[in-house]
């Protein structure tokens, strides 16, 4: 019996090959500036509402790449829409549009998963 | 006398058919107006608002005085065509009631008189024949500018006319031959009875050079009925719509009706009234600097009418308010594109928990105690911390755009201390946003919870006047919020310091160029104050394009849908007209504004804030 290595926490884990990245490649296509994403956090630490809450864009681009859809549209019901994360990307995202975009890609995400089921 | 030929039967066909479309139309929408609104029209119908759009019916739905101070070719178009149809109607009628000597008659007869032999006998028929000659060439040297225009718009100063659909090109073509219908078949009449005047008598015994004119006379009349009755049909389908809407919406909008948060009723006359001229598609800085040309107003207008918008057309919009400001028909299309616009934030769930403000909740709001228990959510109103200064005075609301622009905010703290004034810096840590950007994407609801946490915390602060140094969070507050304290700009703050005698200012040889911040001109009103403050500072330079005409800086939150390179496009070219006055420093009063001309880095780039403090 191997004895060695990590020990994996099964509620933590993210596969990958399971992922459903659906959403992200839609999101990905429809604003390409999405993939000029850097993380460098700018956006996050002018973020409105990321002063209340642990709302985090940078955070969100990973959930999306993650498949972590629910967790994602969680995050999502705390934005403001203020733009400031916008004025702040030193690479100009269109974060305004991403954060659009997934809020609509996730709604029809969630109608599918509900008509297949 | 028989005054009666079976041609005249398309016309008839075309006009009751019209008619009939047109009073349906008109019934549904009113109908659909509001209680509140019918009771504005029967509070206004007997007052002088009923002269003043009498009056404004006859310099703008027939004379088009707007457009001829805009573009004076453009003008003459419009005005030659409606005004000389116009004229030709009425003229028509009076030479025909001469003609029969009868005020009743059929309607045709005013239309075809020359057709059916009234002879030349009648009173005034020398002046009647001149004036019907006259006004058909008046309308058909309109046409002539109109065909030209669609050749080559630049004749008439357009750079990019309307794309129209093929329907209304179908009825562009329908009303092009009506005239030149109309005038072949009375010259070749006028040439058969060696009768007519200038137009139609000249052109008739040319005619009758070389022409066999009985044999062509009755089909042209045919023609031009047809013509007529083709036109009427498609009329009530396509832009011409708009020549009987016009005047219903001039006389509504003057008893006070305007679209606020609801579509259908009055929107239904403001979209019906657009007569797709074109003249917002050269205003667009969407159409003029980022090459997109299929979104403005006009085509926006058109795809509400016909029930086919895209996200595209509702959101590529940057809601600066060029468009407004140059339509001959004063249409309000930014409250159509906020009222068509839906947003995937208002889709229910626990949104916001953090701005619950821990008292009672705000009028209209439903709130679940349970579930607020449940969730314990730290608000941010229970975080917020304490104000700084005295309360129950002025509060500053410096807005989220100044706090990334944070000299803005400094220099307003400098100019309070000068001049003496305690203030309280409400959102001087965890502010919340006014709820505009929100709002701009569609979502009132969602907006609505900012709303009421910042209406909070401004009734907590206890003031008596609100200054914030952000326009959008201006018009914000003024026109959403339910506040009974005085809002004001800071530029209108500052202006106001000055009057007063509570700062002063010492004047350089610098020269600025003021920016009109769209939320703070156009759509505000303000114009003055900034200029006044800046004469006392240095010298102020002007362009053209300013004030109503003003650019927009590009950075507008309206807009989700342009891309980085096409926002680009639009701050250039904003920067380039501004910069032709050769300023040594571009000032604007908006956050936002300074944000996004700086990212270009061309010329230093100041809030009036800052030029304000650092001259006292």
């Amino acid at each position: 019996m191997n004895t060695f290595g990590y020990k994996m926490s099964a509620p933590r884990s993210i596969n990958m090959d399971t992922a459903d990245l659906s959403v992200a490649h839609r999101i990905l296509d429809l604003e390409p500036t999405f993939r000029l994403c850097i993380s460098c956090g700018g956006c996050t630490s002018t973020c409105t509402a990321g002063n209340f809450t642990e709302f985090n864009i940078r955070e969100i681009n990973l959930l999306l790449r993650r498949g972590q859809l629910d967790t994602l549209e969680k995050a999502l019901e705390n934005c403001m829409f203020c733009g400031k994360c916008y004025l702040a990307c030193p690479h100009g995202v269109n974060t305004r549009n991403v954060i659009l975009l997934m809020k609509e890609q996730l709604q029809e995400w969630k109608q599918s998963k509900t008509t297949t089921l | 006398m028989n005054y009666f030929d079976i041609f005249v039967i398309p016309f008839y066909i075309g006009t009751i058919f019209l008619f009939s479309v047109l009073i349906i139309k008109f019934l549904q929408w009113f109908i659909q107006i509001p209680k509140s609104g019918k009771k504005l029209i029967w509070k206004n119908i007997f007052s002088t608002k009923t002269l003043k759009s009498s009056r404004e019916c006859f310099s703008e739905c027939l004379l088009h005085l707007r457009i001829f101070r805009k573009n004076l070719r453009l003008g003459y178009m419009h005005t030659s065509i409606a005004f000389g149809w116009f004229m030709l109607i009425v003229v028509g009628k009076f030479q025909s009631t001469a003609a029969t000597g009868e005020w009743i008659e059929p309607l045709h007869l005013a239309i075809f008189l020359k057709y059916f032999p009234v002879g030349e006998s009648f009173r005034y028929a020398y002046l009647f024949g001149f004036l019907m000659d006259f006004f058909l060439l008046l309308v058909l040297s309109g046409l002539l500018v109109a065909i030209a225009k669609r050749i080559r718009p630049k004749v008439t100063g357009m750079k990019r006319p309307t794309k129209h659909t093929a329907f209304d090109k179908v009825a562009l073509v329908s009303l092009w031959a009506i005239f030149p219908l109309r005038l072949l078949a009375e010259s070749f009449t006028s040439g058969l009875n060696h009768n007519g005047h200038f137009l139609t008598g000249t052109l008739g015994k040319f005619f009758d050079l070389f022409l066999p004119l009985d044999l062509l006379q009755y089909p042209t009349w045919w023609a031009y009925s047809l013509a007529l009755g083709v036109f009427f049909c498609v009329m009530p389908f396509s832009r011409y719509m708009h020549i009987f809407t016009e005047i219903e919406l001039v006389f509504l909008r003057n008893w006070g009706l305007k679209t606020e948060d609801q579509l259908g009723g009055f929107a239904n006359f403001e979209l019906h009234a657009c007569s797709r001229c074109g003249m917002c598609i050269d205003v667009c800085q969407l159409s003029t600097a980022a090459k997109i040309n299929d979104v403005q107003s006009v085509y926006f207008l058109r795809g509400e009418r016909h029930h086919t918008l895209s996200r595209k057309l509702t959101n590529n919009c940057l809601m600066c308010g060029r468009c407004e400001e140059v339509c001959p028909v004063r249409i309000k299309t930014n409250q159509h594109r906020l009222l068509t616009r839906t947003s995937p934030f208002e889709t229910e769930g626990h949104r916001y928990d953090y701005l619950q403000p821990p008292q009672a909740p705000p009028k209209g709001e439903v709130c679940d105690s349970t579930t607020e228990q449940e969730h314990s959510v730290t608000t941010a109103f229970a975080s917020h911390p304490p104000f700084r200064g005295g309360l129950g005075g002025l509060s500053y609301f410096a807005g989220c755009m100044t706090h990334l622009t944070p000299s803005i905010k400094t220099s307003m703290i400098k100019i309070f201390e000068k001049a003496g004034i305690p203030y309280t810096f409400i959102d001087e840590q965890d502010g919340v946003c006014c709820g505009r950007p929100m709002m701009l994407s569609g979502a009132k609801e969602a907006a609505q919870k900012m709303i009421a946490f910042n209406q909070k915390v401004i009734e907590e602060s206890q003031a008596q006047l609100l200054v914030t140094s952000c326009p959008i969070c201006y018009k914000f507050f003024k026109e959403n919020y339910q506040l009974d304290i005085p809002v004001m700009h800071h530029t209108e703050y500052i202006n106001m310091l000055i009057q007063e005698k509570k700062i002063k200012l010492h004047k350089t040889a610098e020269k600025y160029i003021y920016h009109d911040p769209c939320e703070l001109g156009r759509l505000s009103g303000v114009y003055e104050e900034p200029r006044t403050i800046l004469k006392k500072t240095g010298i102020l330079v002007s362009i053209p394009d300013e004030r109503e005409d003003a650019f927009c800086c590009g950075g507008s939150l309206a807009n989700t849908e342009i891309n980085y390179a096409e926002r680009g496009n639009i701050v250039r070219e904003a920067i380039q007209a501004l910069c032709a006055a050769d300023p040594d420093y571009l000032v604007t009063a908006c956050p936002l504004c300074k944000k996004t001309f700086n990212k270009e880095n061309v010329i230093p780039v100041k809030d009036i804030a800052e030029v304000v403090a650092g001259r006292l």
